[in-house]
């Protein structure tokens, strides 16, 4: 397996040198149409760490112990997506049962990140920097960690800008692709700080 | 070659089968909640199992509560308080509860689930609510895309003139559930074994379509009622009906339970319409208008130059409302709304209001 990188650096590398949204623009729709209100964005980074963490170490145990052995790596889209898909509702039932509370404040979000590119860009950088289980396992919650930080960050924002004088051709997209910008220029500070493989 | 790709298919097919093994267990295990028991009002106990909506439990009881839209949470009709402590409201409720009803408990029933022993209290009349099984008698056109449906039960209905039921439209064509929707009933409170519907054909509506498209004599409907707030009340002012299209079918019951007492009240029905080809049971209002000196139909055209010879009033029905009422002055009245939203809005805001009438004196059925 690849480079002997400490996990924790990885994952501190995936929340903020190389964030998932922010350097790596994954995750875009639900980023832009879920971050106009900070509580329901909450949410949905909320969601978003918790299946990204327990997909990327399923999805590490599917790829080297079913898909190599039987030479089956041109398969893996498609199972990654079955996996994530399958836990997906797996999680929404147990946590409509156990913990009503979290279910209310996730709402629609969890269905709704099955199809969210950052689950998928996460379980496949993992494969392609061929980071071992633990290493995955981190470099999932970090990921997902950057992509709850940058949607928090995104929404408060927008939250302020809501009562500011903005040009009415700008107003909605328009503004927030610009605020986007100007945050992933912020996060190139970063860039070069710790190496993600 | 052949052997790889029953490798593909295999491993494949064997992850979806196991994952979905999966999901079906733990489904089984996690969403099994057991026996539960539903108090009703302090009187009624219901033994049932968990897990499936309030609104379903209790439709599985025979405890109709009204619901519009079958369940998907978007008429906000099937409220019932909760007693029992289930957490706090859902987003998806939040738009049909005011504060007062969420402090007090109310939920929307199809939206949460039975997942412990409730203690509900509901309407009481909600127990007349039953559900029938209705025979077509006769179905035929009223006007060019209004037809009137006359049902036989197999049993009483009472009901209070304007109310509605719900009829149920079984699975046909690439419509795969049982589809449910409101109608007023038009024939009068005193005909209990058999009702009448006036349907309107919706483009591309699901339960219109069938009725318009596919149903026939002596064919089986499911119907459950009566529901609503839309009835005569008692006071000695005058009486405003406005209807448009098939919004003609409540008004058309409360007119025929009227003439039983003879009118004691000034009536006026005013009437929307479009061309004369959108105007029926002309002949029946005017026979109760010659008859009764109270009693006065005022049908107006929106579009009369496709009408030649049309003698009536035209223009829009809010302009005719507001220059009766304007004619008249000022007197005690009460108006009855039934129509499409638009319609009903443009009479509150744009005449009633005008007119002194408040919102206590306004009453309508909105047909979405």
């Amino acid at each position: 397996m690849g480079v002997e990188l400490n996990p924790f650096v990885i994952m501190i590398a995936a929340a903020l040198t190389s964030n998932m949204i922010l350097s790596n623009f994954l995750g875009m729709c639900s980023f832009i149409a879920v971050s106009r209100d900070l509580k329901t964005a909450n949410g949905l980074g909320l969601a978003v760490t918790f299946v990204l963490t327990f997909t990327t170490v399923l999805n590490h145990f599917v790829h080297y112990y079913i898909l190599i052995p039987l030479g089956l790596e041109y398969l893996r889209f498609i199972v990654f997506i079955i996996v994530i898909a399958a836990f997906v509702q797996l999680l929404e039932m147990i946590i409509d049962r156990f913990s009503p509370a979290l279910y209310i404040s996730l709402g629609i979000f969890l269905p709704l990140i099955t199809v969210n590119c950052a689950i998928l860009g996460g379980v496949l950088f993992m494969i392609i920097r061929e980071y071992t289980a633990l290493q995955g396992l981190l470099f999932g919650f970090g990921s997902g960690a950057g992509w709850w930080l940058a949607i928090v960050a995104l929404a408060a924002i927008r939250g302020r800008l809501r009562e500011k004088d903005i040009p009415p051709q700008l107003n909605g997209t328009g503004i927030t692709l610009i605020i986007i910008g100007i945050m992933a220029m912020a996060f190139i500070g970063f860039s070069g700080m710790v190496p993600v493989r | 070659m052949i052997f790889e790709v029953l490798v593909t298919v295999v491993v494949v097919g064997g992850i979806s089968a196991i994952l979905s093994a999966l999901l079906s267990v733990s489904d089984a295990i996690v969403n099994n909640y057991g026996d539960v028991k539903i108090t009703v009002n302090k009187k009624r106990n219901i033994d049932t199992t968990g897990g499936s909506t309030l609104l379903s439990t209790l439709g599985t009881e025979k405890i109709f509560l009204p619901s519009a839209c079958g369940g998907k949470g978007s008429c906000g009709l099937c409220k019932a308080r909760v007693v029992t402590d289930i957490g706090p409201v859902f987003p998806t409720e939040t738009p049909y509860l005011n504060k007062e009803e969420i402090k007090s408990g109310v939920r929307l029933a199809c939206q949460i689930k039975v997942k412990k022993d409730l203690e509900i209290e509901i309407p009481e009349e909600l127990f007349n609510i039953r559900e029938y099984q209705a025979r077509v008698i006769s179905l035929h056109d009223v006007t060019y895309d209004i037809k009137e449906l006359n049902l036989v039960l197999n049993g009483d209905i009472s009901f209070k003139a304007g109310q509605y039921i719900q009829l149920v439209v079984p699975p046909y064509g690439k419509i795969k559930e049982s589809t449910m929707r409101a109608y007023s009933i038009s024939s009068p409170s005193s005909q209990k074994r058999t009702i009448q519907l006036l349907i309107r054909l919706v483009p591309n509506g699901i339960v219109t379509t069938y009725i318009h498209k596919h149903l026939n004599e002596g064919d089986e409907l499911r119907i459950l009622g009566p529901f609503g707030e839309f009835y005569l009340r008692h006071s000695s002012s005058d009486i405003v009906f406005v209807a448009g299209g098939s919004g003609l079918a409540p008004v058309k019951a409360i007119v025929h339970e009227m003439v039983k007492t003879g009118f004691e009240r000034k009536t006026y029905f005013f009437f929307g319409a479009r061309t004369t080809a959108d105007l029926m049971y002309t002949d029946l209002f005017r026979r109760i208008e010659s008859k009764y000196d109270n009693f006065h139909y005022i049908p107006a055209l929106s579009a009369p130059d496709d009408s030649p010879g049309w003698k009536g009033e035209t223009g829009l029905i809010t302009d005719v409302m507001d220059s009766y009422l304007t004619k008249q002055g000022s007197r005690e009245r009460e108006a009855y709304l039934c129509g499409s939203p638009g319609m009903i809005e443009a009479c509150i805001n744009g005449v009633l209001k005008k007119h002194g009438l408040t919102e206590n004196e306004i009453f309508y059925d909105k047909f979405g």
